[in-house]
């Protein structure tokens, strides 16, 4: 039987996932995937802690609410950061990490 | 029978997202991410949260990876190439990575509930129907779901977020306003530049 455990794995090895193309990627666009990944690996643990912590006879729907705050935020950071990333091309002519180091100093 | 659909969609969750860090080509990498969501969507709902996974597809697998894929396009970036590869980088990657995995892994084998099955940790629909129909006179529809055995996801995420979490709400939508009216200030071409 599938028990509250494998929903946290699955969750751990996709933040895992993640992290590592953040780290090991040079493209600002992947990098960016990789993060919404992780945003999603954090909604999966808490979509799973609150259909298995049962109040009164139903999922924990301040989870869930936290969730859907989540997604907003998510899809709202999308939204500027794309926004950003093309300001960076459009001086840059780059999406490449290694193009970006004026504050390296 | 359940269990065999978990592996199957955790399978193409964990698979399209290793696509995704692996892949040269960025529409390649943003595809896989866009089956790893819907694999995700799939697992929201053997958690029985339908409106949760409703959202994840229209949300991340439609409007979130159009964008990706229109930025990608927009901006024509090409393939990376095998010379430049940072070996440190990728080791450092693997490291932390599996580090990361397996300390999860670690703590999710010690929580107290993590031996919870779905069936142990079963949903009592018609007792919260009653409890609610009991309290919450103005509401029929959710308990008169409830009484009849189904869940309600949608409306009791509209009574969660309503009910509790009101202001929350607002203060999401002042958010989404900043970020559109940022996305307009950084998009807007300075004309001093332009020249």
């Amino acid at each position: 039987m599938i028990t509250l455990s494998h929903y946290l794995i699955v969750s751990g090895i996709l933040f895992a996932l993640g992290l590592a193309g953040v780290v090991a990627r040079r493209n600002i666009i992947i990098i960016y995937m990789c993060l919404e990944m992780m945003l999603s690996a954090a909604n999966l643990t808490l979509v799973a802690f609150s259909r298995f912590h049962v109040l009164a006879g139903l999922p924990d729907y301040s989870a869930q609410a936290l969730v859907f705050f989540t997604i907003t935020v998510a899809a709202a950071e999308v939204a500027v950061g794309l926004a950003i990333i093309v300001a960076l091309y459009r001086s840059k002519q780059s999406v490449e990490v290694e193009s970006v180091t004026k504050l390296q100093g | 029978m359940p269990s065999l659909l978990f592996y199957l969609f955790a399978l193409i969750t964990l698979g399209f997202g290793l696509m995704v860090v692996l892949a040269r080509n960025p529409v390649t990498s943003a595809l896989s991410l866009a089956m790893s969501f819907v694999g995700l969507a799939a697992l929201f709902i053997s958690l029985d949260a339908f409106f949760i996974g409703t959202i994840q597809i229209l949300v991340y697998a439609g409007a979130v990876m159009v964008l990706f894929l229109f930025i990608i396009m927009l901006l024509d970036i090409k393939a990376e190439s095998d010379r430049k590869t940072n070996v440190a980088a990728i080791v450092g990657a693997i490291v932390l990575g599996s580090v990361l995995a397996v300390q999860i892994a670690t703590v999710s084998a010690v929580h107290h509930q993590s031996d919870l099955t779905l069936n142990e940790a079963a949903l009592n629909l018609v007792a919260a129907g009653n409890q609610m129909a009991a309290t919450d006179k103005d509401l029929p529809t959710i308990s008169k779901d409830l009484k009849a055995g189904i869940l309600p996801d949608t409306k009791l995420m509209g009574l969660a977020l309503f009910k509790q979490y009101g202001f929350h709400l607002q203060v999401m939508g002042l958010l989404l306003m900043v970020g559109t009216v940022g996305v307009v200030v950084l998009s807007k071409r300075d004309k001093e530049v332009a020249q």
